[in-house]
């Protein structure tokens, strides 16, 4: 009982980790039918940022980790607000210089220069005097002490916040998206640019809007992830390009441009990836995702929630 | 059509003729071979040498990636995923069909294996060089089956998914060979291991170095020829024609007759095929020791950004650029000889510049313009590749001013490379034509034959 | 295009004969389509006898490609039969509907634009010809007659279609008209007992629709194919024609000779509205 509720646990934090990455994949797969691969590095980015920051601010304060001391509660809130604030800057800028100008061409060269950003990303944070190429340890901003258990699974106050978060950013959007003018300017965009442009809607603001509304919370996925795990690789590490593929395998399987689909998908993949590694095979965890994908993409290449697009001949 | 009696009629032939045809490119490969073997080895030192095996192998698989992408236009992002299973398989074989047949898995070289003309200890494809040309074949047999599983998913997807796909593909691979167990390194050790698993030690995580280093310049660039003139042959061929005609638009070739799904696994069989030798002769090299990661998206983007460059479907654009590529991170390591780029970057821009002031403006209804020709063209490519040139070695000049070690910025410049390429020229160097193409000297004599007509409305 | 076009194109003819017996008859009846709640064709019912040159109209909407689309395999019928010469088209994918003798031309012309024009119309006659890996790997006498044999096929139908002198040009160079011709030789190459012509004259200006009604009529006189042709030229229709099928919402309207269509007051309506 206890390794089952262990195991929903580790499975609901990833997942809502996948779930808020996946968003960012799904919302500029919708607006513009492209798969960002560089997605994933604003993640990257996201987590590394945080902890420069997080450091720098924590000296700033005279707080000292190591001495016993501890940080307030209010220093995590910023970390993540300037995290979040700089990627989005970093997503705009992305998109204005490198996927703007490619906006008519074959979407097949859109792939190419998305895995160049990728490319320059990874390789730009591993410079020396960047993020350099050793992991490091964020600082630990929220205490990790048990706050209670059930059975013999320890809940701590960093996964209450972890998750918390991460079903607030997600909450936050769904209002976003579904209650507000921009949303509503978005969801037009993603159905029909030419129309929507036609009936009045800035395209050109709502994409950037788009880009800087996925880059954010790409940024607080790492960040969170950051936070969780505490030791972050280097950014051209292996483990950093998994999480972007599962968080897109997860946009796909909840169906692909559906933002509720990313939120149901990232919960889906978070749990068949906790649930194989700990009842199947753990060291075949990425298999598991990467099989769930060919899956979907074989039977219901709509995911869960989305439909087929048909190509008008 | 006609009869195959009338059709047989229309082309000369003699048993003579089609013998030949088979034979000449094996003699080429043959004679390239040795002549790479013994003279670039005792002209060059050994450092450079290498460089040159590198290049060959990186020739290999740019040209079997543009088959796959480029040919058929199936967009495939895990093809490391090949190489290293070509790798394996040949490594496998050569090693422990070593202690099966010699007793130890040193190499037994032959007279033509062998990086630096090591001494021979058994006749030409005697020994250990005969294991290794199998274990090359099985490993490329193996792959191309691969290909097979790959391919199938890319009937029902297209473009960014089945990237996704491939993607996952390689992944998956590295995953697998990370499960491997432990070399066995006797002949104890594999008398006591069970008969089935022998095969599939190969290291897991930790490699598998192990590997007879029997690859040599001539087992290299025979390879290379008899790859290119392959994928030459295929891509003059109706066969080529129709994969061609799939990436150009799927729709309109299968209403034209072509069974597209057949040709795009096609597509990744063959590519397969080539990438796993590749593969082979890489786990075989001098110094390399094979590693999951050489599965892993990394090393598929080394080989992407070569076919990208080169232009997707042009085999002489994979190989140029698979040579550029390659050869490119040496140049960055040496500032100075960077710097002397200047000499032809320089006036490479003046020279286009003239040339384009030269052309002037066609006319607006000029026969050219009605044609689809721009006698701006050529001037604009010798622009654009002065700039190439004389901004490389203006980057060489600030890195040694500033002290920094350009090397490091290998991936980086590569990437910016990328982008910079999809927006400004996405076609890459040569499209989807070939140097040896009409079309490409036609904007040079567009160049040359509009000055009659400059200026006015012909 | 000028005359004297008549004499090359028998010679073409000839180059191109025994793809087949010529002369088969395309039958459809009663063809449903729906796309989730949209109906968009019902009960479409055709009757083309070998060598007819037949057309399909209707306001803009009406489901004339997706009767295309349904004819070519793109789309399978939820409901129906669709018969070459007897035999059953439904279920079969488009290349393999093209192997039995149905090609076609695209609304938005679909030509594969980095090759050149050649091999556009080189690459239609690989249907027709046998190919083998081996053949490839070797340049076997067979492939090489084989090559010979399609070079011959697709150099006289450019020739035909006054396309020769461009033969190396990519075919995304070509002038519009020029591109519309091109398409109709390549369909053309792949050896049909029947051709579907989407919209040919869309974009042509007066003097190039001229030329194209002649091509179209000696197409069909000297190739033997029957043509069924959707167009929204009443012009070219009313001239080319000799029986016209009327769609409207997908749904057939009327159906008979053009002097019988002018008049039909079903048709005039979903034209023109109700007075």
């Amino acid at each position: 009982m206890d390794t089952l509720l262990q195991t929903l646990k580790d499975a609901l934090t990833i997942g809502s980790l996948y779930a808020l990455i996946a968003l960012g994949y799904t919302m500029v797969y919708g607006i513009l039918k492209f798969i960002n691969f560089a997605h994933s590095d604003i993640v990257v980015l996201g987590g590394w940022l945080s902890l420069v920051i997080a450091t720098k601010l924590l000296v700033w304060l005279g707080v000292d980790l190591s001495a016993g001391g501890a940080a307030a509660w209010w220093v995590g809130p910023i970390v993540l607000t300037l995290a979040m604030a700089c990627c989005g800057l970093i997503g705009f800028t992305i998109e204005r210089l490198a996927y703007k100008p490619l906006r008519g061409a074959p979407r097949l060269n859109v792939l190419i220069t998305a895995i160049g950003v990728s490319l320059f990303l990874q390789n730009s944070g591993q410079l020396r005097f960047l993020f350099g190429t050793s992991p490091r340890k964020i600082p630990s901003l929220i205490s990790d002490a048990t706050l209670f258990s059930i059975g013999d699974v320890q809940v701590r106050l960093l996964d209450l916040v972890v998750i918390g978060t991460a079903v607030t950013l997600m909450l936050a959007l769904e209002y976003l998206v579904f209650h507000t003018k921009i949303g509503r300017a978005m969801r037009a965009v993603s159905y029909d640019v030419r129309t929507a442009g036609l009936m009045g809607i800035p395209v050109d603001r709502v994409i950037s809007f788009t880009f800087i509304l996925g880059s954010s919370l790409a940024a607080a996925g790492g960040f969170l992830w950051a936070l969780n795990f505490s030791v972050i690789k280097q950014p051209a590490d292996t483990s950093w390009v998994l999480l972007g593929l599962k968080a897109f395998v997860a946009a796909v399987v909840g169906g692909i441009g559906n933002v509720r689909g990313a939120m149901l998908g990232g919960l889906a993949i978070g749990l068949l990836e906790g649930f194989g590694s700990t009842y199947v095979n753990p060291a075949l965890r990425d298999v598991y995702v990467f099989a769930a994908l060919i899956l979907v993409l074989l039977v219901k290449p709509g995911g869960i929630l989305g439909k087929a697009v048909v190509e008008k001949v | 059509m006609a009869s195959l009696q009338d059709r047989a009629k229309l082309v000369p032939q003699s048993p003579l003729a089609a013998a030949w045809r088979v034979f000449w490119p094996l003699a080429l490969a043959l004679v390239v071979g040795v002549l790479m073997q013994h003279q670039v080895r005792t002209n060059i030192d050994a450092y450079s040498s290498k460089q040159i095996l590198d290049i060959g192998i990186a020739i290999i698989l740019a040209v079997s990636l543009t088959i796959v992408n480029g040919f058929t236009g199936q967009f495939s992002i895990g093809h490391a995923g090949f190489l290293a299973v070509g790798g394996y398989v040949a490594g496998s074989i050569t090693y422990y069909g070593s202690f099966a047949l010699f007793g130890s898995a040193s190499a037994t070289l032959g007279t033509m294996s062998g990086l630096y003309g090591a001494k021979a200890d058994a006749a030409f494809l005697t020994g250990g060089e005969g294991l290794f040309l199998f274990a090359l074949l099985a490993g490329g047999l193996v792959s191309a089956l691969l290909g097979v599983v790959v391919g199938l998913p890319s009937l029902r997807l297209r473009g960014d998914y089945l990237a996704i796909v491939t993607l996952g593909f390689g992944e998956i691979v590295r995953v697998l060979i990370q499960q491997t167990p432990q070399v066995l390194m006797s002949k104890e050790a594999i008398a006591a291991a069970k008969p089935l698993s022998v095969p599939l030690s190969v290291g897991g995580s930790l490699g598998f170095g192990n590997v007879p280093k029997y690859t040599s310049l001539f087992w290299v660039y025979a390879a290379v020829v008899l790859t290119l003139i392959f994928a030459y042959r295929l891509k003059q061929s109706s066969t080529g024609r129709a994969m061609l005609s799939i990436r150009e638009d799927e729709i309109a070739a299968e209403a034209m007759g072509v069974k597209t799904t057949y040709y795009k696994v096609w597509g990744f069989v063959i590519a397969a095929f080539f990438a796993g030798i590749a593969g082979g002769l890489y786990a075989h090299t001098i110094g390399i020791s094979l590693s999951p990661v050489d599965a892993g998206f990394q090393k598929s983007f080394d080989i992407i950004i070569m076919v990208v460059l080169g232009g997707l479907g042009s085999i002489s654009g994979a190989a140029i650029a698979a040579a550029i590529v390659t050869y490119l991170p040496e140049l960055l390591r040496t500032p100075d000889t960077l710097m002397k780029f200047a000499i032809v970057g320089v006036p490479m821009l003046v020279v286009g510049a003239s040339l384009l002031a030269m052309a002037g403006k066609p006319a607006r209804k000029s026969p050219e313009k009605k044609r689809g020709h721009d006698p701006r063209a050529f001037p604009r490519f010798v622009i654009g590749l002065g700039v190439i040139i004389t901004g490389l070695s203006l980057l060489a000049f600030l890195a040694k001013r500033f002290g920094i070690d350009l090397g490091d910025y290998r991936l980086i410049l590569f990437a910016l490379a990328l982008i910079i390429m999809m927006i400004t020229r996405p076609q890459g160097l040569l499209g989807v034509r070939e140097v040896w193409d009409g079309a490409l000297y036609r904007p040079v004599r567009d160049f040359f034959t509009a000055r009659r007509h400059k200026g006015g409305t012909a | 295009m000028s005359s004297g076009v008549s004499i090359t194109m028998s010679d073409a003819a000839e180059v191109l004969k025994g793809s087949g017996a010529a002369g088969e008859a395309l039958e459809v009846r009663g063809v449903f389509k729906s796309f989730g709640g949209l109906k968009a064709v019902q009960d479409f019912r055709l009757s083309l006898p070998p060598a007819a040159l037949y057309g399909l109209i209707g306001p803009n909407g009406a489901g004339k490609t997706t009767c295309f689309n349904l004819l070519t395999g793109v789309y399978r019928p939820d409901q129906g039969e669709i018969t070459l010469g007897g035999k059953s088209l439904i279920g079969l994918r488009p290349s393999q509907i093209a192997f039995t003798g149905l090609a076609r031309t695209f609304q938005n012309i679909r030509l594969f634009g980095e090759l050149s024009v050649f091999e556009n119309v080189k690459l239609a006659c690989h249907l027709r010809t046998t190919h083998s890996l081996a053949g490839v790997i070797f340049r076997s006498g067979w492939q090489r007659a084989e090559e010979a044999a399609i070079r011959e096929r697709a150099r006289a139908l450019l020739q035909v279609f006054r396309l020769h002198d461009r033969m190396d040009e990519s075919a995304r160079n070509l002038p519009y008209g020029d591109q519309r011709r091109l398409e109709i030789a390549r369909a053309l190459a792949t050896g049909p007992k029947v051709l579907l012509l989407d919209e040919p004259a869309a974009g042509m200006n007066p003097q190039e629709k001229k030329d194209l009604r002649k091509l179209i009529r000696e197409v069909r006189d000297v190739f033997g194919v029957s043509i069924l042709m959707i167009e929204h030229d009443m012009g070219v229709v009313m001239d080319l024609c000799e029986r016209i099928t009327v769609l409207d919402y997908g749904v057939p309207i009327a159906e008979g000779t053009p002097h019988e269509i002018q008049k039909n007051p079903k048709v005039i309506e979903a034209y023109l509205g109700k007075e």
